[in-house]
């Protein structure tokens, strides 16, 4: 009892234990703030490229893929059996997306993607991260009428808004369409002797090649579908779309003054698209398509690269069909186990099937692994180097339990002549120092997590106090901190921090305790 | 002139005591104490209730060897109030630690009835400390942290463990109050040993001493630090628990006046009785 009430009567009336208290708490505190913004980064990530990525992908090596997905699915189930929940065909091209703004072309490096967006959607969540409620609930290739999203689902209405998503869907075409045909009955009326190609051409300059694309195609047809005319003169853009395409988010929005987004490119228009064909040499084709939706991860790396098309109209712009069997050639299959199912384990199987010169069996984690790798030993250094400073903690307590031992010996004297038995008098400064790692354990507990609740504050905060951008969303894949706690984490990070404060406690109990009775009481 | 008189009794006294615990040496001390928890009578039965024989003791300060106690032979009887007078330094303390085992002789014994106590395990000679003696110093050693309650529930905590003392903590207090208010300081119980006098801090002191029931009180120069009103009262109160509980009283000073007012006074000179 005694040893209850002295320790807890120290730790009242010695301040300077305090400054231990606080030492542990900074560290208890930083340590959860730490783990948890990692954790919330890792997971987070990991939640985004698993969206993106299927559990498992089966890859054909380079452009030209492999033929006859059907037959590949069908021993991928056959070996795989049960784990397979889903699989589909997707066909991956590096490509050049380029579209008009005012009078100027805008060229992004991109990736292709075509997909059946009715499969792709069962295999990977890449649906949820769509602008457009109606896609989230079925992934379409059509445009709409209009109701895109005008703000960050996520975020809600205090989110940047997005200036012209408004208008964004067929209105868009619409008037587009009409501003389109204003300016060419102008030009018509200013110089009527221009012909149509001239006046065509001089606003689409990819009206003009599209040989390539011709000849990548079946010859069959392609008089008829094409004729001698450009598209554009039979074409009706109020009422008539390209091929859909779903382009990143990051592609097209561009940030205001104001923090406000604001698009280069809006659902609705038209851009084009040049990627290299299936046949050796490769040749560029380009092709017309029509935005129909943004794609938004949040992770920048895929936000500002992919671009997702109809799988069948992308196989056959390639010339990726056999002209006599009608068989398509895929890149890639996308394959999503059954929950539980072990991914290494199937992934094995099926590399043992496989011969690895053709095809690379890869999981979702496998294709970020470097990635994730990174994250993952940054996370342990840090842990490490954030260790030390609770050990740093650890010897402050060390320091200040001998002061207070020496500080403490009349009274240590006391209590022996009393009849305190030298286990006793360890048992103080032994609990003395749990109750200093419990105390500062505690309060950097409550600290690390009020820190994570309100992280983004504390973010604005520094921002506004440095004048420096602290965490730039478009570096750090995310738009904000992402955070997760961990209750194993804080458990450990706790027993951890007693643990040191009991240890440094230690040597100075095993003095007080070995004090003698007699000179402790002489002792001035 | 009383001193000489005692001495001689202790003496014929002495021989059959030292007899009676000679035989007992070679048993183990934790088995001595036990047969001494066990036998309450044993106490009765003995001329002495605390001796000393043939202590020796020195302190090592760097190379040098102080002899304080050089062959200190004593016997104090059951209910006597003994002063131990002699100039500083002669070791008079030392003798009182050695006899509430506070430390340990070089050589020589030191006896509680029937049982040598001197080589017993630090366990055992924790709770005799805690339970048999009860002991006053010059300077209170009260603990600033605690007010005068706590101080004197001190070694009732330390005696009855977390759960022990909680069970009894209403007795417990009653128990102490009694004691402060016996000491005139009921008044003072949430007070702190620093908004205390010196004589109400000893008094406190004595409290404390006394909760446990103790069989002797070990008092350390308990006037050494008062003036000599309140040393006055300090001795009151040793005598009347002397007189009312027949309590063994055992009181180390330099005052003469203060040591005329024990039943017997021996001087200790160089190390040795005189």
């Amino acid at each position: 009892m005694y040893k209850l009430i002295l320790c807890w009567r120290y730790l009242q009336t010695r301040y300077i234990a305090l400054a231990s208290v606080i030492s542990v708490t900074l560290g208890v505190a930083t340590l959860i703030v730490v783990n948890s913004v990692m954790s919330g980064f890792t997971h987070e990530m990991q939640h985004r490229i698993h969206g993106i990525l299927s559990d498992l992908v089966f890859d054909g090596h380079g452009l030209e893929g492999f033929s006859d997905s059907r037959w590949h699915m069908d021993r991928i189930r056959k070996i795989a059996g049960d784990d397979i929940e889903a699989m589909t065909p997707t066909v991956h091209v590096p490509a050049m997306l380029n579209y008009r703004v005012g009078q100027r072309w805008v060229h992004r490096q991109v990736n292709f993607i075509g997909i059946d967006a009715k499969t792709y959607a069962q295999v990977s969540d890449c649906s949820n991260y769509l602008q457009h409620p109606e896609n989230r609930m079925e992934p379409s290739f059509q445009l709409r009428e209009g109701g895109y999203d005008l703000h960050d689902r996520e975020l809600g209405d205090e989110s940047p808004y997005r200036h012209g998503m408004e208008m964004a869907g067929w209105p868009h075409r619409r008037r587009l369409a009409t501003e389109e045909k204003a300016w060419l009955a102008a030009q018509k009326k200013n110089r009527p002797k221009l012909t149509i190609p001239e006046r065509v051409g001089r606003s689409d300059p990819f009206s003009g090649i599209d040989t390539p694309l011709r000849a990548a195609e079946s010859e069959a047809g392609v008089e008829q579908r094409w004729g001698p005319l450009s598209k554009s003169q039979v074409f009706d853009k109020a009422t008539q779309q390209e091929t859909g395409v779903i382009i990143g988010y990051a592609l097209a929005q561009v940030l205001g003054h104001e923090g406000d987004h604001y698009f280069l490119v809006l659902p609705g228009d038209d851009v084009k698209l040049t990627f290299p064909t299936a046949g050796t040499p490769p040749k560029a084709v380009s092709g017309s398509f029509t935005v129909v939706d943004f794609y938004q991860s949040k992770m920048s790396e895929y936000d500002s690269a992919f671009v997702f098309a109809p799988i069948k109209k992308l196989q056959e712009m390639r010339g990726m069909i056999d002209p006599t069997t009608g068989i398509a050639n895929v890149n890639s299959i996308q394959i999503k186990l059954r929950e539980g199912a072990d991914l290494e384990a199937v992934r094995d199987k099926l590399r043992a099937a496989f011969p690895p010169e053709i095809y690379a069996i890869s999981t979702w984690r496998d294709k970020q692994g470097p990635l994730l790798a990174a994250v993952q030993m940054e996370t342990a250094i840090l842990n490490i180097l954030l260790f030390l400073i609770i050990a740093v903690a650890g010897f402050g307590i060390l320091a200040i339990f001998f002061m207070i031992v020496v500080e403490k010996t009349k009274d240590i004297g006391i209590l022996k002549s009393l009849g305190a038995s030298g286990a006793g008098v360890m048992a103080i400064f032994l609990s003395y120092g749990l109750l200093l790692g419990s105390v500062g354990s505690g309060a950097g507990l409550i600290l690390g997590l009020l820190f994570v609740r309100h992280i983004d504050s504390v973010r604005k905060g520094v921002e506004w106090l440095s004048g420096q951008p602290v965490f730039d969303p478009s570096i750090y894949y995310f738009q904000q901190i992402p955070t997760l706690v961990d209750p194993r984490m804080i458990v450990w990070v706790i027993a951890g921090a007693m643990a040191i404060a009991v240890i440094a406690s230690v040597l100075p109990a095993l003095r007080a305790a070995r004090l003698h009775p007699v000179e402790a009481l002489r002792y001035e | 002139m009383s001193s000489s008189t005692s001495q001689a009794t202790d003496d014929s006294t002495g021989q059959s005591a030292l007899q009676t615990t000679e035989n007992r040496h070679s048993e183990g001390g934790s088995h001595i104490l036990n047969t001494w928890n066990a036998d309450e009578n044993s106490f009765q039965e003995s001329f002495f209730q605390i001796a000393a024989r043939g202590v020796h003791k020195k302190y090592h300060k760097g190379a040098n060897e102080i002899p304080v106690l050089q062959g200190v032979d004593i016997e104090i009887r059951e209910g006597e109030f003994l002063a131990i007078v002699g100039q500083s330094g002669c070791g008079k303390s030392t003798l009182l630690h050695l006899m509430g085992t506070l430390d340990r002789p070089d050589a020589g014994e030191i006896y509680l009835a029937d049982n040598r106590i001197d080589n017993l395990p630090a366990s055992a000679r924790d709770r005799l400390r805690n339970e048999t003696f009860g002991l006053i110093f010059q300077f209170y050693h009260l603990l600033p942290e605690l007010n005068a309650l706590g101080n004197v529930l001190l070694p009732l905590m330390i005696r009855h463990g977390f759960f022990g003392y909680l069970r009894n903590r209403r007795d417990f207090r009653k128990r102490a109050k009694a004691l402060l208010d016996k000491v005139r300081l009921s008044h003072r119980l949430r007070h702190k040993p620093r908004e205390l006098s010196g004589g109400e801090m000893q008094r406190t002191a004595i409290a404390r001493a006394l909760i446990n029931q103790p069989r002797v009180l070990l008092a350390d120069e308990p006037t050494g630090n008062l003036d000599r009103v309140a040393g006055q009262e300090i001795i009151e109160i040793l005598r009347n628990l002397n007189a009312s509980e027949n309590l063994t009283i055992v009181m180390v000073t330099h005052d003469e006046k203060i040591a005329q007012q024990a039943d017997r006074t021996v001087r200790l000179v160089e190390g040795r009785i005189e």
